[in-house]
């Protein structure tokens, strides 16, 4: 039952289904957090016209496609850094720029119409060895940047004013998520193919978001999310004749729903712990830090009417006048 | 003592609109300086300029002794903005959040050192946040939100606070906690450069109010001079809020 599995083309698959898994929602993470998640959707369809180059020229099309997706990726964050387009008309316009081009070169490529297939609905249980050596190498890359500069790229993507005056590089930081995204989609479109790239950047993001509380464990999260749907999608369609790309698609959003009541729960309770912030509640009783001044209207101390009287909170509790002295309420 | 901003003649055009016109504004190590004005009078603009978020199109500034267009003392530098993402989109950690405030002090590949774990720590204690350390931001109120932002300001240490509008939509515990955090700040020897809408809690440790209309300074010295001067400009706080809430009805002019 389990030798299928153990078969060459099988183990490949498996471990080219795994880095995939792991690096996109690493990415896709930074991603969701811009408000771009639909960029790796860009990026597939701008590498259909790196596949088609490589086709053509016969070349390596994981080569050109990252390329072209690297030079795609970044002409997108150049027109919504400049502001002459918003970040999802960008999108638009290179999107199906990239898709036409790439359509119009396969069909000078004679029979590379039939090969294009593979690229855009994947073909991950024919990769050769240096495919998964070439795939593995860059979803590394990918996994190591996105760790090892977690603090600098989840400041810019958190508050990107405020990361300026710290000094960070807001645009190199932008564009090195646009080439992380770009790289990630050309290693995953053998994989799920480069139509449904996208899903495996930004689902398992979705599925962690939902219960995690930070960012870190959210992107380690989904980055479990990611393999496990991967591996496993592989592993149905070993056993079903179902498509790897697609089954590993829809893991990922089974994955989702299962765990979608869970987070609306957890949601429901941390709501509910965390409640508003109230002042100390009052207890009678002398105070005998000393006094600066006589609390009074104007004296900067902020003044609440409580009753018959007006309290005036100091360093975070309320004072009374009372006779010569102050008690707390 | 030295100078730490100097801004001369300094304006900011936005789109085709004058928004900032002839500012000299000088401020020297431990002033505490309010800015303050009506809204649209160009407060959040002249805090924007002095952290080089803006560039001015008139004028120059130094920050520190450098001009602002090429300033890279960032550690001495301490931004807190008015409005800010932090609690939008995937789910960040207070921790997370306020470690942001020492990049200044890091560089890139290596690992924080305990030296910004505990200014973290320290930052959040000084906000009174320790016990929401794990917490997610977006489960805070706005005011808790807000000291988050100051938090990771106070992280990085720096010898310029500039804070945006501290107190906008904040609740009564809050704009007390960030007052004392302040005033902490100040008494350690830190210049600060805060918009206030009011003076209120900051009033007791203001020595320098800058009152701004309509893209100038219309007033620069003490907090005190600012009722004889501006009467639309409040500093007591405890105004009468039915004045405020009858404004709209009598046609009086609030700050």
């Amino acid at each position: 039952m389990t030798t299928i599995l153990l078969a060459p083309f099988m183990v490949k698959a498996l471990i080219a289904a795994a880095v995939t898994g792991l690096a996109s929602p690493a990415v896709g993470t930074y991603l969701v957090q811009r408000r771009l998640s639909l960029m790796g959707d860009g990026i597939g369809h701008i590498s259909v016209t790196g596949v088609a180059l490589g086709l053509l020229t016969g070349t390596s099309p994981t080569i050109t496609a990252v390329v072209v997706a690297i030079i795609g990726a970044v002409a997108i964050e150049a027109l919504r850094a400049s502001g002459r387009a918003s970040g999802d008309v960008a999108l638009a316009l290179i999107f199906y720029g990239g898709l036409a081009g790439g359509l119009m070169l396969v069909s000078f490529a004679g029979n590379g119409a039939l090969a294009l297939q593979s690229y855009l609905f994947g073909s991950i249980t024919t990769l050769s060895t240096s495919d998964v050596l070439v795939s593995g190498g860059l979803a590394l890359v990918v996994i190591a940047l996105c760790l090892t500069l977690l603090p600098q790229l989840f400041s810019v993507a958190n508050d990107e004013d405020y990361a300026r005056t710290t000094g960070l590089s807001v645009p190199l930081y932008n564009v090195l998520v646009s080439v992380l995204a770009a790289v990630t989609v050309s290693v995953a479109m053998r994989t799920v193919g480069l139509l449904l790239v996208s899903a495996l950047l930004v689902i398992p993001v979705a599925t962690a978001q939902q219960f995690a509380r930070g960012f870190r464990s959210t992107m380690l999260s989904a980055m479990i999310a990611g393999m496990l749907a991967s591996v496993t999608g592989v592993v149905i369609s070993a056993y079903v004749d179902v498509p790897p790309g697609a089954t590993i698609v829809l893991v990922a959003l089974a994955g989702f729903t299962i765990t979608a009541p869970v987070g609306v729960l957890l949601g429901r309770r941390r709501q509910a712990t965390v409640p508003f912030e109230m002042p100390e509640e009052p207890e009678q009783q002398r105070v005998l830090e000393p006094h600066r001044h006589q609390h009074g209207p104007g004296c900067g101390h902020l003044a609440v009417e409580h009753g018959d009287h007006v309290d005036y909170i100091h360093d975070g509790h309320r004072h009374a006048v009372h006779g010569g002295h102050y008690d707390e309420h | 003592m030295s100078t730490v901003l100097e801004m001369r003649g300094g304006g900011v055009t936005l789109g085709d609109r004058p928004i900032l016109r002839a500012i000299d504004l000088t401020v020297e190590a431990g002033d505490v300086v309010a800015l303050l004005g009506a809204n649209g009078s160009g407060k959040s603009t002249l805090v924007r300029s002095i952290t080089g978020l803006l560039p001015l199109s008139a004028g120059s500034a130094r920050l520190f002794g450098q001009p602002i267009d090429s300033f890279n003392q960032w550690p001495r530098l301490g931004y807190v903005p008015q409005r800010s993402t932090i609690a939008q989109g995937v789910p960040a950690t207070v921790t997370e959040v306020v470690a942001a405030g020492r990049l200044a002090h890091r560089r890139a590949f290596l690992p924080a050192r305990a030296a910004d774990r505990a200014a973290v720590r320290d930052a959040l204690e000084a906000v009174g946040l320790t016990d929401r350390a794990q917490h997610q931001v977006s489960t805070l109120s706005g005011g808790q939100q807000q000291r988050v932002l100051i938090a990771r300001t106070l992280a990085g240490a720096p010898e310029l606070l500039v804070l945006d509008e501290p107190n906008a939509g904040v609740d009564l515990v809050s704009q007390q906690a960030i007052a004392d955090t302040l005033e902490r700040s100040a008494r350690a020897g830190a210049t600060i450069i805060v918009v206030l809408h009011e003076l209120g809690a900051f009033a007791p440790f203001i020595d320098r109010a800058v009152v701004l209309r309509e893209g100038r300074i219309s007033y620069d010295g003490s907090p005190d001079g600012i009722r004889m001067h501006d009467p639309h400009v409040h500093c007591e706080t405890n105004e009468d809020p039915a004045l405020r809430v009858a404004a709209p009805l009598t046609g009086m002019e609030l700050p």
